[in-house]
């Protein structure tokens, strides 16, 4: 049972929701945006997170968009990770977030949840840096669209009251060739010992990674490494693994010489994957 | 907008095709108020995080955890419980391959299997397996519910 009380509201619009967030702050209020709901009431219950109202943003329709439009693919932050899968419409993305939890699961967490998920993983995020993704967000100043790697540094960076509406996607990342790799401690369902997406672009390899270290990255100086062709492939990954952006997570989930393991092999796969299409 | 304050309130929720006023408070499950307030207790309530699959329950046809859903976000969205698929041929079929033993994850089983076999009869065996990963059973091999979930896939498409 969640133990604390709370408001809930769920706006039929973007300015709505802006607003009720407005006027619920100004009442010294702490209210948070609330999309598939699963972290709030799993955090909620055991007293990891707590408000005074929620402001559900399913019921906004910007915010269920899942579709092409011209050059780009737009995909509202409401859509759940399943209807994502499904629709094939970015490839990467589907493969990467059917990874995430169970399918039932899938059925209520959403894209924008997980890009905003309190835990280290987010594997959401990986395609979204290699397609260099744009995202809209909503604020008391109006929409903007930003780059995604200017507003995800390590976590997203929104300002208060801002919310996500969408990501957009070039539509040509669609057809690039890809992998993505989930390694788990055990059972096939379960938080990643590595995750790792990799697209081949211009002959280069362009890789980012969860569970490897405290946040989810994609890492210019690792795929200068990668991309090496003057070094054999043992090498190239030896020269990654120096480059790495932070320590290696070590935890209950895996020690940090296991997943160094578990990545080496991650990437010795992601080469060999996209082998004919890199140099 | 759909509003509900912090205090108890009563909403209509649509489950097993009646709809039924329930008060909640908005941070009640949708688990605890059919459990509590509709007396469904077919929803099974163990490890609440989303893990294991015995509250399981559909909403617009889809299984959801209904741990992990608020009964507020809930309501105009048709909710079936296993109260709601009561002697259909799942639950014989089940009984039939013994894929059942103390019955606590055989609820939610028999949801998603529903479910499944409602949107894609068809399923190969890696859908199959990716859709009932989301239900945990402590008693069977799972080699009985395997067989039991094939069945009612094969016995829905041979009758279409
Ligand atoms: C059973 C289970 C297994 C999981 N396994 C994995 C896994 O393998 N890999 C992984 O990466 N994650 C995993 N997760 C974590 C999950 O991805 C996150 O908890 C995610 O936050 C849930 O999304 P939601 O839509 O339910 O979020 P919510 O609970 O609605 O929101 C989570 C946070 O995001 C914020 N937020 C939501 N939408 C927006 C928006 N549009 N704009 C701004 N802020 C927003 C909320 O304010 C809140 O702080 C798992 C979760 C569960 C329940
Ligand atoms: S009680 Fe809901 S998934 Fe375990
Ligand atoms: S039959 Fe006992 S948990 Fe499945």
């Amino acid at each position: 049972m969640i133990p604390f009380d709370f408001e809930y509201y769920k706006p039929d619009s973007i300015t709505e929701a802006i607003q009720t967030f407005q006027d619920i702050e100004s009442q010294g209020k702490k209210v948070i945006y609330y999309s598939g709901g699963t972290e709030f009431i799993t955090f909620s219950r055991i007293n990891k997170l707590s408000a005074d109202a929620v402001i559900d943003l399913k019921g906004i329709p910007e915010c269920q968009v899942l579709e092409s439009l011209g050059d780009l693919l737009v995909i509202g932050s409401a859509v759940s990770l399943n209807k994502i899968a499904k629709s094939n419409l970015f490839p990467l993305l589907g493969q990467a977030v059917k990874q995430v939890a169970d399918h039932t699961s899938r059925n209520k967490i959403t894209i924008g949840g997980n890009l905003h998920s309190r835990l280290i993983y987010r594997e959401g995020v990986l395609p979204l840096l290699l397609a260099d993704a744009q995202v809209k967000i909503a604020g008391k100043e109006g929409e903007q669209v930003l780059a995604f790697e200017d507003v995800f540094q390590q976590e997203m960076k929104l300002g208060p009251g801002q919310f996500l509406i969408q990501i957009l996607v070039e539509k040509s990342y669609a057809s690039y060739q890809y992998i993505s790799i989930k390694k788990t401690k055990t059972s096939k369902v379960g938080y990643p010992v590595v995750s790792l997406a990799a697209i081949a672009k211009d002959s280069q390899i362009r890789a980012a990674f969860s569970g490897v270290c405290a946040y989810p990255f994609r890492s210019a100086q690792m795929e200068a490494a990668l991309n090496d062709s003057s070094l054999s492939i043992e090498k190239r990954i030896e020269q990654a693994l120096s480059r790495l952006p932070a320590p290696i997570v070590n935890d209950i989930q895996a020690s940090r010489e296991y997943r160094e393991f578990v990545l080496i092999n991650a990437l010795e796969d992601a080469l060999d994957a996209l082998k004919g299409a890199i140099s | 907008m759909i509003k509900n304050g912090s205090s108890k309130s009563v909403v209509k929720l649509h489950v097993n095709g009646d709809s039924h006023e329930v008060t909640i408070r908005s941070a009640d499950t949708l688990l605890l108020t059919l459990r509590e307030q509709l007396g469904l207790n077919g929803a099974k309530r163990a490890c609440e995080n989303g893990d294991c699959g015995a509250c399981t329950i559909l909403i617009n046809g889809e299984p959801m955890h209904s741990c992990l859903s608020l009964a507020i976000e809930s309501i105009n969205q048709p909710i079936t419980t296993i109260e709601g698929l009561k002697a259909s041929n799942i639950q014989e079929t089940f009984v039939e391959k013994w894929a059942i033993q103390c019955g606590y994850c055989t609820p939610g089983f028999i949801l998603n299997c529903h479910a499944l076999a409602e949107t894609e009869p068809n399923a190969t065996d890696e859908v199959i397996e990716e859709w009932m990963q989301s239900n945990l059973c402590r008693c069977t091999g799972y080699q009985e519910i395997k067989e039991a979930v094939k069945t009612v896939l094969q016995a829905k498409t041979n009758k279409i």
